[in-house]
């Protein structure tokens, strides 16, 4: 993995984008490391302590599943992956939302931030406007 | 080894930020350079030229805002977007001009500041901008729909006037706008600042005020990056001056002040902080609309008097737009995929000053912007939801998508149930993303010390050197697009300076020329 932030834990984050967007189960490696760096270009003029704290983040929730689920979330299923991190999503505690709304918001910073994916989308926003679109 | 040497200049009056704020105030102080005096406009963004503007997100954002465009909130549940470029925020605002509401002016109750006064200098620069209604022709369908939908939903929908010369629809404005046609302080106010001398020197922040003087650090450019290098050397400098005039903006300005521990600053700075928080909402139609391509925001709904809300058309980029659609999964992924028909909406509520929510600064002088979501704040935000919803499926949506319903989006079976599934119990803070790009209030106007910041006029109570010309003058939110409003507020505290020129800026051979 190309990047530092998630680098120990990167099957962990790999496992969470793609339940987060879903599309991404597609990505060949250099769709992956192209993700990885554009999320790590995001968090370069972050302090230090937020990257700490979202890989902590990115451990918890690999680990939580085993208190409903008796698996970590790697081991879970799709379908039982986005129900938890629906519950997450869901939390009662700002400081689980706040921490999932920030990590999804890098999930897709990686995934739409791709000039590919625009492309795949059918943004086709250009300098030139009107002239290329008439 | 010790600090690096500090340089020492001096001038008349140093005006910090280049803003809507900044560059309307360094305009008007050009008489003052014609009688001989230097005035100076600091700037910590750089200079980026149109060319330099392709369109791409996460090439512009980084290059254009400060922290990327998402300034997160104490808190952490909004995320602010503001300029930190030369021309502020007007680099990348979208240049929906409108005149100050007489109602809110009226309520905001500062003695001397008349609605008619200010109502004619926005008309001034106004006219500077070219501010005009687009032509039919030139409105895409994201904007006709929403036309088409608030009529057959009830809703008055109204023309924007925007300040363009030969827009050709790029729809990437708020990512710069790379023909040049936006009519920013960066393309008419600071130029015909500098042509009649106003010296600019942008890569330079101000790190701290003293007695009539400026600590800057002037920075290089780094390697790779936007934008032309600093007109000074790199280096920190100690520069005096007769006046020194903060237009840092809603944040940078009440942070400014709170670092540098003047003595007898009024102790409401920071205070009285708000900023039209919004929504971004998506309706997805049957067939593609041309929504990536022709000027963004052409109409608007002002329900601000009777609902707390207005509506605006908006476009905005893949991430963005991934960003504030609430959720993740298939449904997200679905509607993303969906991009070429999808009309948006961008909802604000006219938030009101209360306390608590308020600009304050770190140990390392850094801004912290505290702010909670009022039930009155959250109401609007709903009202304004389930309006929209209603919109876009007048207007032929099959599906609506609103952050504040569970799950957040509205089939055309739900239509009828609008009220029921858009409801205050699903705005829920951390989980919904609200952004918010009108920053207002922290220096706020009014009597005295024991109310506000400054008088009307900018002048910060028991500091008479010290003025304030930005959108931190607000004493409350405006209910609409702020820009013209800043910038005829920005007008009189330059009729201010020049009015008390004589005595605040002796002809002094002190303030040697530089
Ligand atoms: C994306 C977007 C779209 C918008 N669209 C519209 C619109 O259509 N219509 C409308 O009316 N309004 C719009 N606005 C709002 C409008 O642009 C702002 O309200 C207005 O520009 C604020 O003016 P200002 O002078 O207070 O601050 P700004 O324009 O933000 O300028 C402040 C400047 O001060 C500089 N600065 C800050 N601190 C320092 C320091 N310590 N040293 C040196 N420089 C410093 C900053 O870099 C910045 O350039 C939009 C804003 C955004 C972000
Ligand atoms: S829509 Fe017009 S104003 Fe906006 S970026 Fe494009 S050309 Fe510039």
């Amino acid at each position: 993995m190309s990047n530092a932030t998630f680098a120990p834990v990167r099957d962990r984050f790999r496992t969470i984008a793609r339940t987060i967007v879903p599309e991404a189960e597609a990505l060949d490696e250099g769709g992956w490391v192209e993700l990885e760096r554009i999320v790590e270009q995001g968090l370069a003029s972050r302090p230090s302590s937020v990257r700490r704290q979202l890989r902590l983040f990115v451990r918890a929730l690999d680990l939580l599943p085993l208190l409903r689920f008796g698996r970590t979330f790697r081991a879970l299923d799709h379908q039982r992956r986005t129900r938890f991190l629906l519950a997450v999503q869901d939390a009662p505690f700002l400081l689980v939302r706040r921490g999932f709304w920030g990590l999804r918001t890098l999930v897709f910073m990686g995934y739409y931030g791709r000039a590919s994916t625009a492309a795949t989308i059918g943004y086709r926003a250009d300098v030139r406007g009107w002239e290329i679109r008439r | 080894m010790g600090d690096p040497p500090v340089i020492e200049k001096a001038y008349d009056v140093v005006i910090i930020g280049s803003g809507a704020g900044g560059g309307a105030v360094a305009q008007e102080l050009a008489p003052l350079v014609r009688e001989g005096r230097n005035v100076l406009l600091i700037e910590q963004g750089p200079r980026i030229s149109p060319e330099e503007c392709n369109g791409v997100e996460l090439d512009m954002a980084p290059a254009l805002y400060q922290d990327d465009g998402g300034f997160l909130t104490a808190d952490g549940t909004m995320t602010l977007a503001f300029g930190r470029v030369y021309g502020g925020s007007t680099f990348v605002y979208t240049g929906t001009s409108m005149q100050p509401p007489e109602r809110v002016i009226r309520n905001w109750n500062v003695p001397g500041v008349e609605h008619s006064d200010l109502d004619a200098r926005a008309r001034k620069f106004a006219a500077q901008n070219n501010v005009h209604y687009l032509a039919d022709e030139l409105i895409n369908e994201n904007n006709r729909l929403f036309v088409d939908g608030c009529r057959r939903a009830g809703y008055v929908a109204q023309q924007f006037p925007i300040n363009v010369r030969g827009c050709n629809g790029a729809s990437i404005c708020n990512l710069g706008c790379h023909s040049g046609a936006k009519q920013g302080t960066h393309r008419v106010q600071l130029p015909a600042a500098e042509q009649a001398g106003v010296e600019v020197v942008t890569r330079a922040e101000a790190l701290r005020i003293e007695e009539r003087a400026v600590i800057v650090r002037v920075l290089n450019k780094p390697d790779g990056a936007k934008g032309q290098p600093s007109e000074w050397p790199s280096g920190d400098y100690r520069i005096r001056a007769g006046a020194i005039i903060l237009a840092a903006g809603a944040v940078g300005s009440p942070a400014l002040l709170l670092r540098s521990h003047l003595p007898g600053l009024p102790r409401r700075v920071g205070e009285g902080f708000t900023c039209h928080p919004a929504h971004i909402l998506v309706g997805e139609h049957p067939r593609p609309i041309t929504n990536d391509v022709g000027h963004p925001k052409s109409f608007f709904v002002d329900r601000a008097e009777e609902e707390g809300y207005v509506l605006e058309t908006c476009m905005y980029f893949p991430f963005t737009t991934a960003k504030n659609l609430a959720g993740f999964g298939e449904p997200h992924s679905t509607l993303m995929r969906a991009f070429p028909r999808l009309q948006m909406i961008l909802v604000l509520a006219c938030d009101k000053a209360v306390p608590g929510n308020r600009v304050t600064v770190d140990r390392d002088g850094a801004p912290r912007v505290h702010y909670r979501f009022t039930d009155e704040t959250i109401a609007a935000l709903i009202r304004a939801t389930r309006a929209s919803a209603r919109i876009f499926f007048a207007a032929g949506a099959l599906r609506v998508h609103a952050p504040s319903a569970n799950p957040p989006l509205l089939e055309a079976s739900d239509a009828d149930r609008i009220d029921e599934r858009i409801d205050a119990r699903h705005f829920k803070p951390g989980k919904i993303s609200v952004s918010a790009a009108h920053l207002m209030g922290g220096c706020g106007m009014g009597r005295s010390a024991a109310d506000s910041v400054t008088d009307s006029y900018g002048r910060v109570h028991g500091i008479p050197w010290l003025r304030v010309a930005d959108a931190s003058l607000f004493p409350d939110s405006l209910e609409i697009n702020p820009y013209l409003t800043i910038m005829a507020l920005a007008d009189r505290v330059a009729e201010g300076i020049r009015q008390d020129a004589g005595s605040l800026l002796p002809m002094n051979e002190a303030v040697s020329r530089c």
